[in-house]
C-alpha cells in the first residue's frame, strides 16, 4: 500500500527535468568541441545576456547542491582545506575551489570556464571565490557590483547598475568577437520573464491546503529556473509543471499523506539531508510548503519589465531577497506566512551563508511577536555535513512539532 | 616620549576619552571600517571615532549574531547593547564584507543613536562609474551629514579636513619609514597604539602631536639589537601584546597591510582637486582591502611590494576567525610570498580570547625559522 501511494504522489515531471539537466550539463561539457564558450556565472547573475550571445552558462552554485546532494561535500571541503582555504568559508566555495583543482565531484568537475560573470547581490563570498578562479583560469572576470538596499534602491545605485548592464554587454562582445544581438535580447528577456512569472505560479500552487508539492520539491525543480531561465525549454517545462500542480490539486493528492501542519523553510537546503529531513516531517504530518531561498528567483520579479528588459534589470537583479535590509527580509517572511497559512518557521542556520544567516534571529523576533507561530533553528551547513548533528536536529525538531501540535489542537 | 603617553592614555579608555570630547559640545560619530570618509565627518563638526570591540564577553550580542561572525562584529554590538557606547552620537556603516553588512542592519533597526548612516560604497574600484557612484553616494552622506549637523559643509570646511587628515596621513607613513629604517627605534606597542589613537583621539590633538613624536624619533640613533623584519597582514590587529610578542621572540615590525595600519593612512588626498572627487580618488588608488576589488591579484602584488620595500624576512597572518574576505586571500597571498622566497606565517584569532602563551611560541619558532 505505502508504495502504491508514494507512486501516486511523484511528480512526473521529475523524470523530465532529470532528463533536461542531463542534456545541459552534457552540452556543457562538450563545449568546447563544438565550438561554444562558456561562462560560469554566479546564480544571482543576470544570464540573459549570455543566452542571448549563445554562450553556455554554468553554475558552480548548482553544481555545489550536486556535490552536497551527492554527499561528496566532505572530502572537497577537506581538499579545499588542505589548499589553505579556512574551513569556515562558504561550502559552495570551498567545494568548487578543490573540485577546479582535482576534478572531483559526482561529473568529474565543470567544463573550464572562458569568462567568469560574477554579481554581488547575494554576498561578498561570490566575489573573492571568482577571484580565486579568475586566478586559476586565468580568464577575464566581469564583475557586477549591485550594491545593498539596506532600506531603498537609491537614484545612485540605479544608475551606477545600469551602467554596469551595459558594460556587461561590451565585455561579452570582446570576449566573443562578436556583435550583441539586441533583438535576441528582447525575445530571451520575455522568455526569462515568462519562466519566472510561470515559477512563481508554480510556487504559489503551495498555498493550496493540502499543498501538491513540498519545499523539498521546490529546491530539486529550481535547478532550470538558475540554469536555463530565458530559453524556450525552461518556459515549456514550468507549463507542464505547472499543469501537473494544478491537476494534483483537482485530483487532491497532496505531497504529505496527511498534512496538518504547514512548515516554512529559511535559508538553503541542507543538501546531504533533504530525504531524511523530509521524512521526518512527513512522519509529523507536517510539510514545507514553501521557503524564502527558491522564490528567490522571482521574488524581484516585479521590477521586471519584459518589454524594456535590459534596463530594468539593473532594479531587479539588485532587489533580491538577499541584497535588502533585513527588516525587509522579514516582512517578506511575514507575507509569506499568511500567504501559505503558516503554521512554523523552520530556520536554518547556516555556517556557509553568513548574508543569509546573520539577522535570522531578528528576523525570528519579529516572526514571534508579529505572529503567534512557533520558530525553530537548527544549525549546520549546506553542503559539510561535518557541521550538522543528526540526534540534536532531531530531538529539536521532535520537540518543535510538540509545540505545534499543541498550539493546533 | 610624553607625547605617545597622551596616546596611551587615550586609547587605554576610550569611553573616558569620549567624555572629554562631549565636554567640548562635540558630536561622537562612530565608524567600522577603513573607508569611512572621516574627512566629511569632520568637516560636519563631528568627531568621527572608529570603533573597536572591548572584548567583553558576549551576552547580549548573542541574540542577534550566531556564534561563526566575527569577533569583531559581534564584539561591537556586545559593546553598543551593553550601553558602552552610549557616548555615540551616531554611526556611519561603510559597506565592507557580508557580516558588517548585516550588523548595519541590526544596528539600524536597534536604532540606539540619534545618527545613522549606511555609505554602500562600490566593491569595485576599478571603473569609471564605480568612480561617479563613488562621488554620488559621498555626496548623498554630506548631504546626511548636513541635515544631521543642522549646518551646510562648505568646501573650505572640507578643504580644512582634507588638509588635516593629509597631515595626520604623512606623519604616520613617516613614523611608519623611519621604523622600517631604523628597526626597532618605536616599539610595536607604541605603533600600535599611535594609530589606534590616530583613529579615536581629537583629531586637532593628533595632527599637533603626531609631527613632534615624527621629528623626535628622527633624532634617535639606530637601535642595536637587529630582530628579524616582520610585517604583519590582515584585518584588524587590536592586541599590543600580539606586537610584544613578536618582538620578545626576535622579531621587529617594520611594515603592515592593516586596516589599522597603512591600509587605512597610505595615500593622500589631492588637495587642489573638487574635494568630494579627491576623496574618491583616493579610495580608488588607495592599498586594496580584500572586500574591495581592483584585479584578482592586486593585493598579492601589494604584498610583495610592500614586503620588498620594507626588506621583510616574514609576513605574519593575523587574520580573524571568520573572516572570510581575509581567508579567502590568504592562501594565494602566501602562495605569491614564498614564490619570492618570503616566509609566512598564519595566526588566526579572536578578539574574545587570545591564547598568548601558544603564540609566543608560535612565533618563536617561526622567527627562529627564518
Ligand atoms: S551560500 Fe551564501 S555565501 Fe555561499 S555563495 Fe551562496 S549566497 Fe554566497
Ligand atoms: S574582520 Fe573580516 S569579517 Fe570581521 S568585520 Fe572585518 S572584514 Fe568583516
Amino acid at each position: 500500500m505505502p508504495d502504491k501511494l508514494s507512486d501516486k504522489r511523484k511528480i512526473k515531471c521529475a523524470k523530465k527535468m532529470r532528463d533536461i539537466m542531463t542534456t545541459y550539463y552534457l552540452d556543457a561539457m562538450t563545449a568546447e568541441q563544438n565550438n561554444k564558450q562558456v561562462a560560469w556565472i554566479t546564480s544571482g547573475g543576470p544570464v540573459e545576456p549570455l543566452v542571448a550571445m549563445d554562450i553556455i552558462p554554468v553554475y558552480p552554485e548548482n553544481h555545489g547542491a550536486m556535490i552536497g546532494a551527492s554527499k561528496m561535500g566532505e572530502d572537497l571541503c577537506t581538499k579545499a582545506e588542505d589548499m589553505g582555504y579556512s574551513s569556515d568559508l562558504c561550502s559552495y566555495a570551498r567545494t568548487d575551489i578543490s573540485c577546479s583543482v582535482v576534478k572531483g565531484g559526482p561529473i568529474g568537475g565543470l567544463p573550464k570556464p572562458d569568462m567568469l560573470i560574477c554579481c554581488n547581490n547575494i554576498c561578498g563570498t561570490v566575489l573573492k571565490w571568482y577571484e580565486v578562479q579568475a586566478r586559476f583560469y586565468k580568464v577575464p572576470l566581469f564583475i557586477l557590483d549591485t550594491p545593498i538596499c539596506h532600506t531603498r534602491y537609491s537614484p545612485e545605485i540605479a544608475k551606477y547598475v545600469r551602467a554596469q548592464i551595459d558594460e556587461y554587454i561590451v565585455f561579452l562582445e570582446k570576449i566573443t568577437k562578436r556583435n550583441f544581438d539586441y533583438e535576441k535580447m528582447a525575445q530571451v528577456g520575455k522568455l526569462a520573464y515568462k519562466s519566472q512569472m510561470l515559477w512563481q505560479k508554480v510556487l504559489n500552487t503551495t498555498a493550496r491546503n493540502p499543498s501538491p508539492m513540498s519545499a523539498f520539491d521546490a529546491f530539486f525543480f529550481l535547478a532550470l529556473i538558475v540554469t536555463l531561465r530565458g530559453t524556450q525549454i525552461a518556459v515549456d517545462f514550468y507549463k507542464d509543471l505547472l499543469e501537473e500542480m494544478e491537476q494534483r490539486i483537482k485530483d487532491g493528492i497532496s505531497m504529505v499523506p496527511n498534512e496538518k501542519y504547514r512548515l516554512l523553510w529559511d535559508n538553503l537546503p541542507i543538501w546531504y539531508r533533504l530525504k531524511w529531513l523530509s521524512n521526518k516531517f512527513s512522519d509529523h504530518n507536517a510539510c514545507l510548503v514553501a521557503d524564502t531561498y527558491t522564490s528567490a528567483w522571482c521574488s524581484a520579479i516585479k521590477y521586471t519589465d519584459e518589454n524594456n528588459f535590459l534596463d530594468s534589470i539593473a532594479e531587479a537583479y539588485t532587489r533580491i531577497y538577499l541584497n535588502i535590509g533585513v527588516d525587509q527580509m522579514a516582512d517578506q517572511v511575514l507575507e509569506m506566512i499568511k500567504f501559505y497559512d503558516i503554521n512554523g518557521l523552520v530556520m536554518h542556520s547556516n555556517r556557509s551563508c553568513k548574508p543569509y544567516s546573520f539577522g535570522q534571529m531578528d528576523i525570528m523576533k519579529i516572526v514571534r511577536e508579529k505572529t503567534n507561530i512557533p520558530v525553530l533553528m537548527i544549525e549546520a551547513d549546506m553542503v559539510d555535513p561535518r557541521n550538522f548533528s543528526q540526534s540534536q536536529v532531531e530531538t529539536r525538531i521532535d520537540a518543535f512539532m510538540e509545540i505545534i501540535k499543541q498550539r493546533n489542537s | 616620549m610624553k607625547e605617545i603617553k597622551i596616546f596611551h592614555d587615550a586609547t587605554k579608555d576610550v569611553s573616558a576619552f569620549a567624555d572629554k570630547i562631549k565636554a567640548k559640545q562635540k558630536k561622537i560619530v562612530g565608524t567600522l571600517c577603513s573607508y569611512a570618509p572621516e574627512e566629511l565627518i569632520y568637516a560636519a563638526g563631528f568627531h568621527p571615532m572608529r570603533l573597536f570591540s572591548s572584548k567583553s564577553d558576549i551576552i547580549l550580542a548573542e541574540q542577534h549574531l550566531q556564534t561563526y561572525c566575527c569577533s569583531l562584529v559581534r564584539g561591537v554590538l556586545e559593546d553598543s547593547l551593553s550601553g558602552r557606547l552610549d557616548f555615540l552620537d551616531g554611526t556611519v556603516f561603510p559597506h565592507t564584507c557580508d557580516s558588517i553588512q548585516r550588523l548595519s542592519d541590526i544596528w539600524r533597526m536597534k536604532g540606539r543613536y540619534e545618527f545613522f548612516a549606511d555609505v554602500v560604497l562600490p566593491v569595485k574600484l576599478n571603473t569609471q562609474s564605480a568612480k561617479i557612484y563613488m562621488v554620488d553616494v559621498l555626496t548623498k552622506f554630506k548631504k546626511d551629514l548636513e541635515i544631521a549637523a543642522g549646518r551646510e559643509i562648505t568646501d573650505t570646511d572640507l578643504r580644512e579636513s582634507i588638509k588635516k587628515f593629509n597631515l595626520i596621513r604623512k606623519n604616520l607613513s613617516k613614523i611608519y619609514a623611519l621604523q622600517s629604517q631604523k628597526p626597532g627605534i618605536i616599539k610595536g606597542a607604541d605603533l600600535y597604539t599611535i594609530v589606534k589613537g590616530s583613529m579615536v583621539m581629537d583629531r586637532d590633538e593628533v595632527a599637533d602631536l603626531l609631527p613632534a613624536i615624527a621629528a623626535n624619533i628622527e633624532k634617535m640613533d639606530t637601535p642595536e639589537q637587529n630582530g628579524k623584519r616582520i610585517v604583519v597582514s590582515g584585518s584588524i590587529c587590536d592586541s599590543p601584546d600580539i606586537y610584544t610578542a613578536i618582538e620578545a621572540a626576535g622579531g621587529v615590525i617594520v611594515g603592515d597591510d592593516l586596516c589599522t595600519g597603512q591600509r587605512w593612512f597610505e595615500g593622500q588626498i589631492l588637495e587642489d582637486e573638487e574635494p568630494l572627487t579627491a576623496i574618491a580618488t583616493r579610495y580608488m588608488d588607495r592599498i586594496i582591502c580584500p572586500a574591495k576589488h581592483s584585479s584578482a591579484t592586486a593585493r598579492g602584488e601589494n604584498m610583495i611590494s610592500l614586503a620588498k620595500k620594507n626588506k621583510a624576512d616574514g609576513v605574519v597572518f593575523m587574520l580573524l576567525k571568520f573572516c572570510d574576505p581575509h581567508a579567502f586571500d590568504y592562501p594565494y597571498l602566501k602562495e605569491f610570498l614564498e614564490k619570492e622566497n618570503i616566509k609566512t606565517l598564519l595566526i588566526e584569532m579572536d578578539d574574545q580570547q587570545q591564547n598568548l602563551g601558544q603564540l609566543s611560541t608560535r612565533f618563536e619558532t617561526f622567527i627562529h625559522y627564518i
